[in-house]
């Protein structure tokens, strides 16, 4: 009797721990999808562009010094420029400075037009960008004195040209030119207004002294976000395209050069 | 006096003042190539490579992530990542500063850096965005989340940078939901199934018991409205993806199509056959009502709201064979849009507004394409064998859609898989699926 209910209750107890273990509704899992977990955002931007700590700045100079003594090791000994002054071209860091200094002197806060429509030669007087050149590198003193030399030759034929501007061909070479540099960024809407206007001040070899966007306040007014990504890709198409490509003479027809930068033709496809 | 100050004013009038009129060009055309873009591995100290190491099984987490924000620029058809043996500088050290020069040297016009670290049991990574060609830091942002997130963070950095060098929002933290399919044509077993938008964590959500059709995001939440047929009923259902709970909206008679939710999410649009006559009607979800917007007694079916919730686009076969029309959204103002040859089909309203996407058969051809709202400016992107229902990119950019291929003789060779194409109409691309794969749907934005 005690035999057959121990053996009973074994058994209907195995029944159940089966039955438990392979219910569907206990095995059912939940869609097992990562959870969306919330992702705290921060601006570092603020307190992270500044000049590198000092500990990093120390690792970046301890990186730089390997690599310097690598690339001397391949780089052309010192005598080289010594021996060809003139035709080697002077290290980069006098270039930089020598740029500082033209632009410290461009910049005396706002040139624009509507300001001072200063003679010719009272500009020359202030800044000769073909002088700083030829500071630079002597070989070029030879171009900019034949470019002026060119000037005064034919100042008389061009006066008709100076005030029309560039030629159809020059025009389309530079637009040709900046074409190919612009990377246009295809979110943009193309029903909005958005024209960046864009001021150069050129060099006689077409390398950009300086640039600069001429409706600058909206670039940092809020909901022009549209108009910052433009003025940015029009800025880099600039820098990207440098030198740019202009006429070999007449450098004071285009020595100040305005884009205007319009996407709205292409976005609409 | 006053003769001697006028003769100076004429004597001037005649002297030439040499004027210098500021040249202008204008640039009207730029290039659409894809933006170089370096995409630095973020660097990660040894410590919390380990840790991470322990818990994800990932030997380098900043190498895996910026692989995803890699992927996905690609995948975008507006960067082109450049190939990281060209990078001259090392990780860590690129995103203290980064030497622009090197970076110029590879040609790169933009460079992403970071740093991965253990913190508190948690994720951080930080990154940022440099313009080479200015020399300047354009963005910085850190990320705190829990470990097992580290693809979305991956996400996020590319939704971030997208939407700071095209000037709008990205699509990448976001998940597309649509019906995985198996087996041959004739006994299709069709699940529900939904996946990140690079097809990573693909997970099926329904058992195969029953057949799915036509599932659809709410533009507002992860909730999804689909179709299903229970006992040869069509009975469309709400899920919720971040819960699992599932709700029956309720049994519809006839042939029910395309149920949809409207811009607020409190709404849901779709077609049912009521008295042999389909037409267009809403439910809403908070008290059931079910409200008929079209009557007509030609077939109209596949509403979609437009953004603002003002218009409803639908197709209706009311001038003699199926065209795309607009309505307001109580169902006035009918107009016909679509005017070109074929047949149009499946309109979808683009989340910017802007354009409506929809399905055309033209001499047995399918074709995928774009028009703007007024029918205006129709555009093709693609053209096959079959494909149809299109579905948005919540930036309103990148369109998904399902392609079938012929059977050949034996019955064999049908397949069913999602391809995406952005507007450009260049950039087509297959989405890797684990299987057959039709009627897709993209989210929202996880992150906000």
């Amino acid at each position: 009797m005690n035999r057959s209910i121990i053996i009973s209750s074994v058994l209907h107890l195995v029944l159940i721990m089966i039955t438990a273990m392979s219910l569907p509704f206990l095995s059912k899992k939940p869609i097992d999808l990562p959870p969306i977990v919330s992702v705290e955002l921060i601006q570092i931007t603020d307190k992270t562009n500044i000049p590198f700590a000092p500990k990093a700045k120390k690792t970046i100079e301890k990186i730089k010094e390997k690599e310097k003594k690598l690339v001397s090791e391949q780089a052309p000994p010192k005598k080289v420029k010594k021996v060809k002054p003139d035709s080697v071209p002077m290290p980069e860091d006098k270039v930089k400075k020598v740029e500082k200094i033209k632009e410290d002197k461009q910049n005396p806060e706002k040139i624009d037009n509507e300001v001072k429509q200063v003679s010719e030669f009272e500009k020359k007087e202030l800044f000769d960008p073909n002088n700083i050149a030829a500071l630079i590198d002597k070989s070029k003193i030879e171009n900019a004195e034949t470019i002026n030399k060119t000037d005064k030759v034919t100042q008389d034929q061009q006066k008709n040209l100076e005030n029309t501007g560039l030629s159809l061909s020059e025009e389309d070479a530079l637009k040709a030119q900046i074409f190919g540099c612009w990377s246009i960024p295809l979110g943009l809407p193309y029903n909005e207004n958005l024209l960046v206007r864009i001021k150069l001040q050129l060099k006689p070899d077409g390398s950009v002294i300086k640039s600069e966007i001429l409706d600058h306040a909206r670039m940092n007014k809020p909901g022009q976000g549209f108009y910052k990504v433009l003025a940015e890709s029009a800025l880099r198409a600039v820098k990207l395209c440098q030198p740019l490509r202009v006429p070999s003479t007449g450098y004071d027809r285009w020595k100040e050069l305005q884009l205007n930068f319009d996407a709205r033709e292409m976005l609409e496809g | 006096m006053m003769k001697k100050f006028l003769f100076i004013n004429i004597l001037l009038l005649f002297i030439p003042f040499k004027s210098f009129a500021l040249i202008e060009v204008d640039i009207t055309r730029g290039n659409l190539n894809p933006l170089p873009i370096a995409v630095s591995p973020l660097s990660i100290d040894e410590n919390s490579r380990k840790n991470f190491e322990k818990i994800l099984q990932k030997d380098n987490l900043g190498s895996e992530i910026s692989i995803i924000v890699e992927n996905n620029l690609k995948t975008s058809g507006l960067f082109n990542p450049l190939d990281k043996n060209a990078f001259l500088q090392a990780p860590d050290i690129a995103n203290l500063k980064p030497r622009f020069e090197d970076w110029n040297l590879i040609k790169a016009q933009a460079l992403i850096t970071g740093k991965v670290t253990f913190k508190d049991e948690k994720l951080r990574v930080e990154f940022r965005l440099w313009d080479i060609l200015a020399g300047k830091e354009m963005m910085a942002l850190a990320f705190t989340t829990v470990p097992n997130n580290w693809r979305r963070v991956g996400h996020i950095i590319t939704d971030k940078v997208y939407e700071r060098l095209t000037g709008e929002k990205g699509y990448f933290d976001t998940r597309i939901i649509y019906v995985a399919e198996e087996g041959p044509k004739t006994k299709r077993i069709k699940k529900l199934a939904i996946m990140d938008q690079d097809g990573a964590n693909n997970k099926f959500l329904t058992l195969g018991n029953e057949l799915v059709l036509t599932p659809r995001f709410n533009p507002t939440s992860q909730m999804v409205t689909y179709l299903s047929y229970f006992r040869n009923l069509p009975r469309v259902y709400l899920l919720d993806i971040e819960t699992g709970t599932q709700e029956v909206v309720g049994d519809f008679p006839g042939m029910t199509f395309a149920p949809r939710f409207s811009p607020d999410g409190k709404k849901i649009i779709m077609s049912f056959a009521k008295d042999g006559n389909s037409e267009i009607y809403t439910m809403d979800l908070e008290n059931r009502i079910v409200e008929k917007i079209t009557n007509h007694p030609s077939i109209d079916t596949s509403p979609s709201y437009s953004p603002d919730g003002k218009f409803i686009s639908f197709n209706s076969d009311r001038s003699g064979y199926q065209q795309i029309y607009i309505m307001n959204s109580d169902g006035s103002n009918v107009k016909r849009i679509s005017f070109g040859k074929g047949i149009y089909g499946t309109p979808n309203w683009s989340p910017r507004g802007d354009l409506i996407a929809f399905t055309k058969l033209h001499k047995g051809k399918f074709y995928i394409g774009v028009m703007r709202t007024d029918g205006s400016g129709e555009r093709l992107l693609t053209e096959n064998f079959y494909q149809e229902a299109p579905s948005w990119s919540p930036n309103g950019r990148v369109l998904i859609f399902y392609r079938e291929t012929k059977t050949d003789a034996n019955g064999d060779g049908f397949s069913a898989k999602l391809w995406s194409i952005d507007l450009t109409g260049y950039n087509e691309r297959l989405v890797k699926t684990p299987t057959d794969g039709s009627d897709p749907s993209w989210s929202s934005l996880l992150s906000n």
